[in-house]
């Protein structure tokens, strides 16, 4: 059982930490972080900023920017072990095996070369395409993120595209070598609402079609909730609870994300929120037993002295002393 | 709306030019448009990215002169009456960029104070630290400067510095979106108190539904410069009749999986057009379910309908709850 689910898992991430030396000391981002991503599924990692959420994917892809310090007991992509593999060969699954659409659409495409020649130099690098040949994918691939007349606009500039146009370039960008995995690092955050619903539609609509798992990272429950099947919610540099996404939404155990939910306001409502108090730590000097015990309402003796391990089922985990019991399963 | 007004807007447009100020294009960012909020009050603008609610909360305190349209303070037109300026006090977006990385937050929060000749000496001081206290932070972070904050004590500075001239009116352009969640119901709750204790009227720009939800009793929707639905926030967030407002309702997702899952395929055509060169008509004819010839002709005025919402729509979605109620 337990290995038939290892099987199916894509990418699988064991005991993740990722450090930075600053001038003010060790900056841990994060620390023993593991996950398992099966084929086709929807994984989200949700916190706030200085969670680690962005961090610890970039750190799979081998992209973490600055000085920093990774490290893990486990971490494979399709079979294959990333810890040992040469950077040669890694650089190779990248865009093919895993790949990244950004927040960010105007600054992660270059706006000096046209869209064509952005997508099709995919094309010919990975897979040694002729320039014409080329070409015709991407037009494919601009269709298939389906923008109106790609033949047409293959050879305009990114500038010429409009905000959710730019997104969703990005994302044929991501998919054109058709990844197992693709990390989606708040991929409508810089959108409108309404262009939101689109490109969600869109990644929804892809996923089907290629089979690609998805890991999404976002700051917003509500993202979380329209898209994901297992979430895993992340504190300080911590996964602090995991499991499915309607077991999490209706009865979350740990009171980090009770209060996260609790602070989001919702349309049914007017007046007041309830806020959590104080903010996120700082991931240099954090405080010691459970980094939120500080913010925590719920909080036991046990808290400011030692840290509480992930534990649960495989399908329901938590890191709290003092979990919040499931009152809806009464009766 | 029960109170007198005490900040009302009539028929406000601002035109500008894309492209360089001798070729290029102009275009309305905002046109028309015409507001009140009344003390104790919260008047909500929401809308996308370039349907003008920023430039309306910029007209509103000052920053642009309107090139139709005018603001009264208390049925006084404020034009360039700088006490009557001093009433309407802004709260900006961005607590990383409007604060002066150079400045102490003494000289931040007292830089009103200043301006206006309100206090010097030991009584500046005393009343800068009075205000860090009323919107929840240390009187001791006065000599402090502002990269030693996270962005949600920032966002206090910003109001504390927009309390200090002692404004009867608060325009807040987007003053949680930089925020986490759990900081930005902070400060939301923040705005809300001390909205009581001073009977503050609020104009709240802002693009997140259910933050205007928590915070406003009367909204007011814009799409590319018009204004296309005003009401009570219960009927234009709850039960919307223009088109546009029901698309943005039905794109506002919710921390909960059966809700926000109903969401899915359901997203609005298109995208908010260039507003160098909008569609004629009805500007949001081309995303339109309901559009007709009418919408693409000639372009509808907001009406106020009673017992509705206020809609500029030929085909305004009839809420059954409404008509049965």
């Amino acid at each position: 059982m337990a290995e038939q689910a290892q099987q199916a898992s894509v990418l699988s991430v064991s005991g993740l930490d990722v450090s930075f030396s600053t001038l003010r000391g060790e900056l841990k981002a994060v620390s023993d972080v593991s996950y398992e991503l099966k084929r086709g599924e929807v994984l989200a990692l949700v916190g706030e900023s200085g969670s680690g959420k962005s961090v610890s994917t970039r750190a799979v892809m081998g992209i973490v920017r600055g000085k920093a310090k990774v490290s893990a007991r486990r971490m494979e992509l399709s079979g294959q072990n990333l810890l040992t593999l040469p950077e040669e060969d890694k650089r190779k699954l990248r865009g093919r095996k895993i790949s990244l659409v950004f927040q960010d659409a105007l600054s992660a495409l270059n706006p000096v070369l046209s869209v064509g020649d952005q997508l099709g130099e995919l094309y010919r690098t990975h897979l040694g395409v002729s320039k014409r040949e080329a070409r015709e994918r991407s037009i494919e691939l601009l269709r298939s993120v389906r923008i109106a007349s790609a033949d047409r606009r293959i050879d305009d500039y990114p500038h010429q595209f409009s905000g959710g146009m730019r997104q969703r370039i990005l994302i044929a960008s991501a998919i054109a070598l058709k990844p197992d995995v693709l990390i989606a690092d708040e991929p409508t955050t810089a959108l409108d609402v309404t262009v939101q619903a689109q490109i969600l539609d869109l990644l929804d609509e892809l996923r089907e079609e290629l089979g690609m798992a998805i890991l999404l990272i976002t700051h917003d429950l509500g993202v979380v909730a329209r898209m994901a099947e297992r979430v895993a919610v992340m504190y300080a540099g911590r996964i602090v609870e995991t499991g499915q996404v309607d077991d999490i939404f209706r009865a979350p155990a740990h009171p980090y994300t009770a209060a996260l939910m609790a602070s989001a306001p919702r349309i049914e409502s007017v007046g007041r929120l309830e806020p959590i108090k104080g903010a996120p730590p700082n991931l240099i000097a954090l405080p010691p037993g459970c980094a939120f015990h500080p913010r925590c309402t719920h909080r036991g003796e046990l808290c400011p002295t030692v840290r509480p391990e992930l534990v649960g089922s495989p399908e329901r985990k938590h890191a709290c002393h003092y979990p919040l019991v499931e009152t809806a399963h009464v009766g | 709306m029960s109170a007198e007004p005490i900040l009302e807007a009539r028929g406000l447009s601002k035109t500008f030019r894309a492209g360089g100020a001798l070729f290029g294009k102009s275009f309305d960012a905002v046109k028309s448009v015409s507001l009140s909020v009344a003390p104790g009050e919260t008047l909500s603008v929401v809308g996308e990215s370039g349907c003008g609610k920023s430039t309306l909360a910029r007209m509103l305190v000052g920053l642009e002169t309107p090139d139709e349209g005018e603001i009264f303070f208390k049925g006084a037109p404020i034009k360039r009456d700088k006490a009557l300026r001093r009433q309407v006090q802004m709260v900006f977006q961005d607590p990383y960029l409007s604060l002066n990385p150079r400045r102490t937050v003494l000289d931040i929060v007292a830089e009103p104070l200043d301006v206006h000749g309100l206090a010097s000496g030991a009584a500046r001081r005393r009343r800068v630290e009075e205000l860090l206290a009323s919107v929840g932070l240390d009187p001791a972070a006065a000599t402090r400067f502002p990269h030693e904050f996270s962005g949600g004590q920032r966002q206090r500075i910003g109001i504390a510095r927009a309390l200090a001239a002692e404004p009867s009116v608060l325009v807040c352009d987007e003053p949680v979106s930089a925020l986490d969640v759990s900081v930005q119901a902070q400060v939301v709750n923040l705005l809300m108190d001390l909205q009581k204790r001073l009977d503050l009227a609020i104009v709240f720009i802002a693009h997140d539904l259910a933050v205007v939800r928590a915070i406003s009793q009367r909204v007011l929707v814009m799409y590319l410069g018009r204004g296309v639905e005003m009401g009570l926030g219960d009927q234009v967030l709850v039960a919307p009749s223009h088109p546009y407002t029901v698309a943005l309702r039905s794109s506002a997702l919710e921390p909960d999986p059966a809700r926000a899952r109903l969401a899915r395929g359901t997203a609005a055509r298109g995208e908010p057009p260039n507003p160098v060169d909008p569609p004629p008509g009805c500007r949001f004819n081309p995303r339109c379910p309901r559009a007709t010839d009418i919408c693409r002709a000639q372009e509808p005025a907001l009406k106020s309908r009673p017992g509705k919402t206020a809609v500029a729509c030929y085909h305004p979605v009839e809420d059954e709850r409404l008509v049965e109620a």
